[in-house]
């Protein structure tokens, strides 16, 4: 039927009307009444605001309740410089050594073959199945006074619990996947062709992981250090075990504002609360962005 | 350069993908793999570059062992099926890599190089394109970088694996003919792989015919396709009519029906016989050794081709000339200008 009143009217007409054809058969294709669609919305963005975006506005708020001297008073003690020192000295630490792990872990795995590679994949994983809390205790064992290694340590008199070796290894487990879990899908798509171009063309290991490998890889690797850094800053339960809390000294950021919250230091503990909030809404943006250049380079690829 | 192989073996788990062969390449050579996907081609190709190792057998290059160096030894320019580039790197970077990757010691100078790419984009007939990325360009333009890219580092042998594999009918023509010119202007021993039996035939001195890991037939263009050596070289390139047919007591015999064909040094038992479908004349019936009737036609520019249904129960296609013109529904008789017969 509308074909019969199509064929008699203009052609711009026609073309205008099977667009809103279109337009509608689209429509259809959500079955769902307009009012389900409301409020299913509505529950999402409520459940947003009350669960994220409120805790977010307090935290600044009571940051600010006594005005911005006292908040940048409170940055100022000591004890809150000392924690952030450590803090971005236990995250560049665990960074690091994941980055170089991660790496090393995900090449192996996406470019060779070899027994065991599925158990490999899981043993990456293991740091995300486990509770914080326990990967803090793990260490405890191992080098606490009655641990496997604790009298060896004292002998020689190397402090690993309560100092920052412990802090930096609990982090550093922790966030262990990160960088690997960014990695290991993007290598596994681009396959090893580009890098056996490069040896046929002469290029050494070395060359060709600096030339080739890591440039087709950066945006993942940055992508895979920004989540990475973001927890080892804020990772508060397995640090929590082996810091042993020692005022100015162990204690990271996310320590101190239990401390100070416990002591009803309100301002204090959501000043040092406030750079964690903001350290996580850098991490959103930063990562938006990333996100952006991974998908670029989907692009960019050949075929 | 020549290179030898001899009494290659490689398998992948309890699949042989290549099962024992034996190749020579002469100097300044073009030669062609021909197979079907899963023949070993491929595997041969990159055993040679040393991007694979094989099981067993020997690889040398002018009589001096290859397998005793790496791919980056080797001094060998690889053409991949999807080119390979190096997508972060202009068109310029990609054909400069292979020299400043060079050890320090003969690594030429920023001047040297930048003359040696721009020569090598002019050869190519793509210096225009020099400050691109990969991203941007065409397919075809893709694979004449990736062949300047290779032909940086002077190789020895040039392997090109299905080097227009990738690229639609009309673009393929034209770089098969400018591959063959470029081989001609360079001279450098050359193989490549491909499954395109026109395209082997058309650019190759020489075809090297493959099938299941085995060297089936190694001949120049005109040998393979005049006198194919084994049913499958005959099965493969060109088209070929394939009848199931018996010798017994020096006659031919399609079905219960005897063929008036020449069995003479033929042995008995069952064999295949194939006719290239333009082979096969088309008379009035009961002219030739075969009777047929027609039951499809189609005009393909100076042929037509035609699905006849043989009295002996089997279809087959033919190429006829124009003409004649062949209806559906005629009888027909069809007598074969040349026939091959393979036992088995």
């Amino acid at each position: 039927m509308t074909m019969q009143i199509a064929d008699s009217v203009s052609l711009s007409t026609s073309e205008a009307k099977a667009r809103a054809h279109a337009a509608a058969a689209r429509d259809n294709l959500r079955t769902e009444p307009r009012a389900v669609r409301i409020v299913v919305i509505a529950l999402a963005m409520i459940f947003l605001t009350v669960f994220v975006v409120l805790p977010l506005v307090v935290v600044f708020a009571q940051a600010f309740s006594r005005g911005i001297l006292a908040y940048l008073a409170a940055l100022a003690e000591p004890e809150a410089l000392s924690a952030i020192k450590l803090t971005l000295l236990v995250a560049a630490i665990s960074v690091g050594l994941n980055l170089a792990f991660g790496l090393v872990a995900a090449w192996a795995i996406a470019k060779f073959e070899f027994r065991g590679k599925t158990f490999l994949i899981t043993l990456i994983d293991l740091p995300f199945s486990v509770s914080p809390v326990i990967s803090g205790l793990v260490f405890v064992l191992l080098f606490g006074a009655q641990g496997y290694f604790g009298g060896w340590l004292r002998d020689h008199d190397i402090q690993i619990l309560f100092a920052v070796p412990g802090i930096a290894l609990a982090t550093t487990f922790v966030t262990f996947p990160f960088v690997a879990r960014a990695l290991i899908p993007l290598m596994q798509e681009q396959g090893t062709q580009e890098e056996e171009a490069a040896i046929s063309l002469g290029a050494s290991g070395l060359q060709t992981f600096f030339r080739v490998t890591l440039p087709n890889i950066k945006w993942g690797v940055l992508y895979g250090v920004l989540l990475c850094n973001a927890r080892a800053m804020g990772e508060f339960g397995a640090v929590s075990v082996v810091s042993g809390h020692i005022r100015g000294e162990t204690n990271t950021m996310p320590l101190l504002v239990e401390i100070l919250y416990n002591e009803y230091q309100f301002v204090a503990a959501f000043a040092i609360a406030s750079l964690l909030a903001m350290l996580a809404l850098i991490t959103l943006i930063a990562k938006s962005v990333l996100e952006r250049h991974l998908h670029e380079g989907d692009e960019l690829r050949d075929d | 350069m020549t290179i030898e192989v001899k009494n290659l073996v490689k398998k992948f788990g309890s699949f042989k993908a290549i099962d024992g062969v034996d190749l020579k390449v002469d100097n300044g050579e073009l030669l062609a793999l021909l197979g079907p996907s899963g023949s070993g081609k491929t595997t041969l190709l990159r055993i040679i570059a040393g991007l694979d190792w094989p099981d067993s057998g020997e690889v040398s290059f002018n009589g001096e062992d290859a397998l005793a160096q790496g791919a980056r030894e080797r001094h060998v320019g690889f053409v991949f099926q999807h080119y390979a580039l190096f997508r972060h790197m202009t068109v310029f970077e990609n054909v400069a890599f292979g020299l400043r990757v060079q050890p320090r010691a003969i690594r030429k100078d920023e001047a040297t190089i930048r003359a040696r790419v721009k020569e090598l984009l002019d050869l190519v007939q793509l210096d225009w394109l020099a400050d691109r990325y990969p991203s941007q360009l065409s397919g075809g333009q893709r694979q004449r970088i990736a062949l300047a890219r290779a032909l940086a580092i002077e190789p020895r042998i040039l392997l090109l694996d299905e080097p227009f594999g990738a690229l639609d009918a009309k673009v393929r023509k034209e770089l098969r003919r400018w591959l063959r010119s470029l081989h001609h202007e360079i001279n450098v021993t050359s193989i490549f792989v491909t499954h395109d039996q026109e395209e082997a035939l058309e650019v190759a001195n020489r075809v090297v015919v493959m099938d299941k890991g085995r060297i089936e037939q190694i001949g120049s263009p005109d040998d393979v396709y005049e006198s194919p050596a084994t049913a499958f070289v005959h099965g493969f390139i060109g088209e070929s009519i394939e009848l199931p047919v018996h010798i017994a007591g020096g006659v031919i015999r399609l079905g219960d029906r005897p063929l008036r064909l020449a069995a003479d040094g033929l042995a008995p038992g069952a064999s295949k016989l194939f006719v290239r479908r333009h082979d096969m004349l088309v008379g009035p019936p009961g002219s030739g050794a075969f009777e047929g009737a027609v039951q499809h036609v189609r005009n393909f520019g100076p042929v037509q081709r035609a699905e006849v249904a043989l009295s002996g129960g089997e279809t087959i296609e033919i190429d006829a000339p124009r003409d004649r013109e062949l209806r559906v529904g005629d009888s027909v008789g069809l007598q074969p200008r040349r026939y091959r017969i393979f036992a088995g």
